[in-house]
């Protein structure tokens, strides 16, 4: 497909904008650039059939079932789409005077209540504008929460073997060390190895529940006491989230701190990879810690402030506006009975599918799931030579995005798949088809799998080559 | 009221059924008793029409103002009408980050064009995939500039106090000391940051147009920067770029900005895009996201993510970042923006907001509000005294739908884009006039 620059043509281009009603302004010579960027000129119509192309060659959740295991790839609801393209929210400048803004800090007021009482938190922050950035600003209201109280010899975060590498990532960037907890044979954490680890220089632990191969930790409230006996603080994931909500809650768990994901669990969509939201929310004991400025409500309307110890300011203005929008557009839907049956659906789709697969595929672990189950490709792989990627590949020939692959880490040749509530039945029993003849192929044609996708715009591209020699732009010639 | 939901309640039963359970109750077993929920607190779900209503009211008790003078990080443009067209494309929004490249070509391949027209806009050699906002872009910058012996930044006063504030909270948590120069006549003055440059100094960050809309003089920071053995990381304004000279020409190390203006509605806001460029030296230093070419086993040419040993999922706490995300779809319209305006209507876009901004300032000169500036170069933005309390004439322009400057320090900071006609401007100056009793 030819890029934006091969179609350009010299002169090419529409009038968008009108003559100088005013004197021209000119600058001083060095002021100026010496050449003109090379951006492309193209007709408004050869530009609109680029993207149209592009669009072609892009699988969105509206073109097929899309189990990603840990993304929550649900459905985007288009009213969402809809409010948050409302003039009175698009047209917006974040620097207005506040009573001219009520009707935004109003949408941000609520959807803090809202999600709040989800999760159990007291208060929340929308600044934080993806997951990682919000795991970053959880981080570091646990690293304001310990200096306030001079406790200067908590410098260590726990983070489980299984955990997503945001976490560790997370913490290294809010400056803390990192120290890795082994999991138990459920996945779970081990009970005795986090007793040794935790201890006087224990800043935290950060924790997904259900972890990251779908089971709820039933020691959960065991886990926080000896966090918080030992000093620290329970920061809690929310990549998972949409299993557990409406039934129970990270705050009653004994987290002090969450992220939430808004364009996973709260259906705002991923947009090929942002923008996005991560909201953090804290307990009242946080509260002061939190990025500025936060919203108020008082007698004479929403107004900002200013929390009295803030961690300062992790991004510009109050975080993807937009985005809280539609997330707050979804929660008003779905209200206090559609919470509650979303999350019930995603489990019942989870296990539904799980069953249907679980005869010939090996489950990690022989129990019913959440909101997702890890499936390992280890026995496959070694008898056949086919493996976890192989799988996935061929998925892509089915119209099927494949599962999550090789996460989480401490599963060999893992698929892990979430089918999310907003699949009917039949898309899984026919995703379930699918798994079983791709199982099938691999016993009688391995050889294929390696070789799939098929059907694809393009087979597996090279990848050592693109980072061995990389082209991160296009060359112009001449 | 199981919105979204496909599975009726038979179909449910039936599924519950072959898993071997009877009530969905059952599900959740494994949850511990004690923290099970029993009661949630939300407001009964709406119907799809409540819902509309309800947003539609919500947006209602926001008033947008028709015309706009006030910038401070956030800008007004006219937006193309095919940008929108682009961006609402449902395979472009709903679309994961392009992990599965043998589906995602449309997303890489647009990554990999906007990094190309990020490069060509700022004259350096590599962009990332994007980052959340400006303000994070230069947060970053500042890490990527780290080495054992140098970690110190020294950041110009007259920068963005919101792209400060960020720096400062993410140079907090990694011990990075952060040193602010005075910002004197709405500019950083090059000896002042010659007095504090050192050894163990790693970056300089210099914002151009600056807050208060100034040319800084980028090329003798630079120099004083260089010759100190810092590096330099340049903030700068997307739309400048089509007429003014680029981070790559005065030789700076780092570029990164706010991408807002290249087609994304103000949105009280956000979403918006951090863009980040640099030099090839720096390249695996860069976070994020970064698409690059290579082929499939046919020899054709495709897109896939790359230099991923630099990122989380790889190298988990030793990686350049946390960042996971970009913020693709901002990308892309920033994308389609350019490719929409192309280099004549950028330029034609960057000249109509200076020339809208020095007009302005010469008519607002002559009601008495003099330029804080002085003679200093100035884009689309100056801050200028005001002969009366500026939170009362702001009030005065809020009546008749203007919203004007932003007040800052005792004064006005304003800003004109391509959409503010001269009618508007003469509308704004004679409301001026009336409550200045001129």
């Amino acid at each position: 497909m030819k890029l934006l620059f091969e179609r350009s043509r010299s002169g090419r281009g529409s009038d968008l904008l009108p003559a100088c009603d005013v004197p021209a302004v000119s600058f001083d010579e060095t002021l100026l650039r010496g050449t003109a960027p090379r951006l492309p000129e193209i007709a408004e119509v050869d530009l609109g059939r680029h993207y149209t192309e592009l669009a072609k060659q892009t699988h969105g959740v509206n073109d097929g079932f899309y189990p990603l295991g840990s993304c929550t790839m649900k459905y985007n609801p288009r009213v969402n789409e809809e409010a948050a393209a409302l003039p009175g929210f698009t047209q917006l400048h974040p620097l207005q005077p506040l009573e001219s803004v009520q009707g935004a800090l109003e949408v941000l007021h609520t959807a803090e209540k809202l999600l709040c009482e989800i999760t159990g938190m007291d208060g929340m922050s929308f600044q934080p504008a993806a997951g990682a950035h919000g795991e970053y600003t959880g981080l570091l209201l646990i690293r304001k929460y310990h200096q306030s109280r001079g406790d200067s010899a908590r410098t260590k975060i726990l983070v489980p073997d299984s955990a997503h590498g945001t976490n560790p990532a997370s913490a290294a960037m809010a400056g803390f060390q990192v120290v890795s907890v082994p999991s138990n044979n459920m996945g779970g954490v081990d009970l005795d190895a986090l007793r040794r680890a935790a201890g006087p220089d224990t800043a935290g632990l950060m924790l997904t529940n259900p972890n990251t191969v779908g089971l709820f930790d039933a020691n959960i409230l065991e886990i926080t006491r000896i966090v918080h006996e030992a000093g620290g603080l329970c920061y809690y994931d929310g990549a998972n989230l949409n299993a557990i909500m409406g039934q129970a809650r990270p705050g009653d768990m004994g987290f002090d701190c969450v992220h939430l994901n808004l364009h996973k669990t709260f259906s705002t969509p991923h947009g090929g990879g942002g923008p996005g939201s991560g909201p953090v929310g804290c307990k009242a004991a946080l509260e002061p810690f939190l990025p500025a400025p936060r919203v108020r409500e008082t007698e004479g309307g929403y107004t900002l402030y200013t929390p009295e110890e803030t961690m300062g300011q992790v991004r510009s203005f109050y975080g993807n506006f937009l985005v809280v929008v539609k997330a707050l557009a979804y929660l008003l839907t779905l209200g206090r009975e559609g919470i509650p049956e979303a999350s019930a659906g995603a489990v019942l789709n989870a296990n539904y599918l799980m069953r249907k697969l679980a005869g010939a595929y090996t489950m990690s672990y022989d129990t019913p799931c959440m909101h997702e189950f890890v499936m390992t490709l280890e026995g496959l792989a070694h008898d056949s030579g086919v493996t976890a990627m192989d799988v996935a590949k061929r998925l892509l020939d089915f119209g099927i995005h494949p599962p999550t692959m090789y996460f989480p880490l401490i599963v060999h040749e893992a698929l892990m798949v979430e089918p999310t509530e907003t699949e009917s039945p039949e898309t899984l029993d026919q995703a379930a088809e699918v798994f079983l003849k791709i199982l099938e192929e691999a016993k009688a044609d391995p050889e294929g799998l390696h070789q799939a996708p098929h059907h694809c715009p393009i087979g597996r591209p090279d990848e050592v080559t693109a980072a061995r020699n990389p082209i991160l732009r296009y060359h112009f010639e001449g | 009221m199981g919105r979204y939901l496909p599975a009726t309640g038979d179909e449910r039963q039936a599924m519950l059924q072959a898993i071997g359970l009877e009530d969905t109750r059952q599900l959740f077993d494994v949850i511990p008793e004690a923290v099970r929920l029993n009661r949630l607190d939300l407001p009964e779900g709406l119907s799809e029409l409540e819902l509309g209503r309800k947003m539609a009211a919500l947006a209602g008790k926001n008033r947008v103002f028709e015309k706009v003078f006030r910038g401070a990080g956030a800008y007004r443009h006219y937006i193309p009408s095919i940008v929108k067209t682009v961006t609402s494309k449902e395979e472009f929004l709903t679309a994961y980050t392009p992990y599965q490249a043998e589906i995602s070509q449309g997303v890489l391949q647009s990554i990999f064009e906007y990094q190309t027209q990020i490069c060509e806009l700022t004259g350096m050699d590599v962009s990332n995939a994007s980052v959340y906002d400006g303000a994070t872009a230069a947060a970053e910058a500042v890490f990527m500039c780290q080495e054992r012996k140098r970690s110190g930044v020294i950041v110009s006063g007259a920068a963005d106090p919101q792209t400060l504030s960020v720096i400062q909270t993410y140079c907090e948590s990694r011990s990075v000391p952060v040193t602010v120069l005075p910002a004197d006549g709405c500019a950083t003055d090059p000896a002042a940051l010659q007095a504090v440059l050192g050894q163990s100094t790693a970056a300089v960050y210099v914002q151009s147009p600056n807050y208060y809309g100034v040319l800084e003089d980028v090329e003798t920071l630079t120099a004083a920067a260089h010759e100190a053995g810092a590096k330099v990381i340049l903030g700068v304004n997307p739309i400048s770029l089509g007429l003014l000279k680029t981070p790559g020409e005065y030789g700076v190390d780092i570029a990164v900005g706010e991408g807002q203006p290249l087609g994304m509605p103000l949105s009280f806001g956000g979403p918006y895009l951090g863009f980040m460029a640099c030099k090839q030296a720096m390249m695996r230093k860069l976070p994020g996201r970064i698409a690059g070419e290579t082929r499939d086993a046919q020899g054709r040419r495709c897109f896939v993510l790359t230099l991923q040993a630099r990122e989380q999922h790889i190298r988990r706490e030793k990686a350049s970042s946390n960042i996971c995300s970009n913020q693709a779809l901002c990308a892309m319209t920033a994308s389609v923006y350019l490719a929409a305006m192309g280099p004549r209507g950028l330029r034609q876009a960057a000249q109509l907001c200076a020339a809208h901004a020095h007009y302005l300032a010469g008519e607002l000169a002559k009601l008495g509000f003099s330029l804080r500036s002085g003679a200093k170069p100035f884009f689309h933005e100056f801050l200028t005294d005001c002969p009366t309390a500026p939170e009362t004439l702001c009030a005065a322009l809020e009546e008749r739908g203007i919203l004007g400057g932003l007040p800052v320090d005792g004064g006005l900071l304003w800003c004109c884009t391509e959409l503010n006609t001269k009618a508007e401007m003469d509308e704004l100056i004679s409301v001026l006039k009336e409550v200045l009793g001129k």
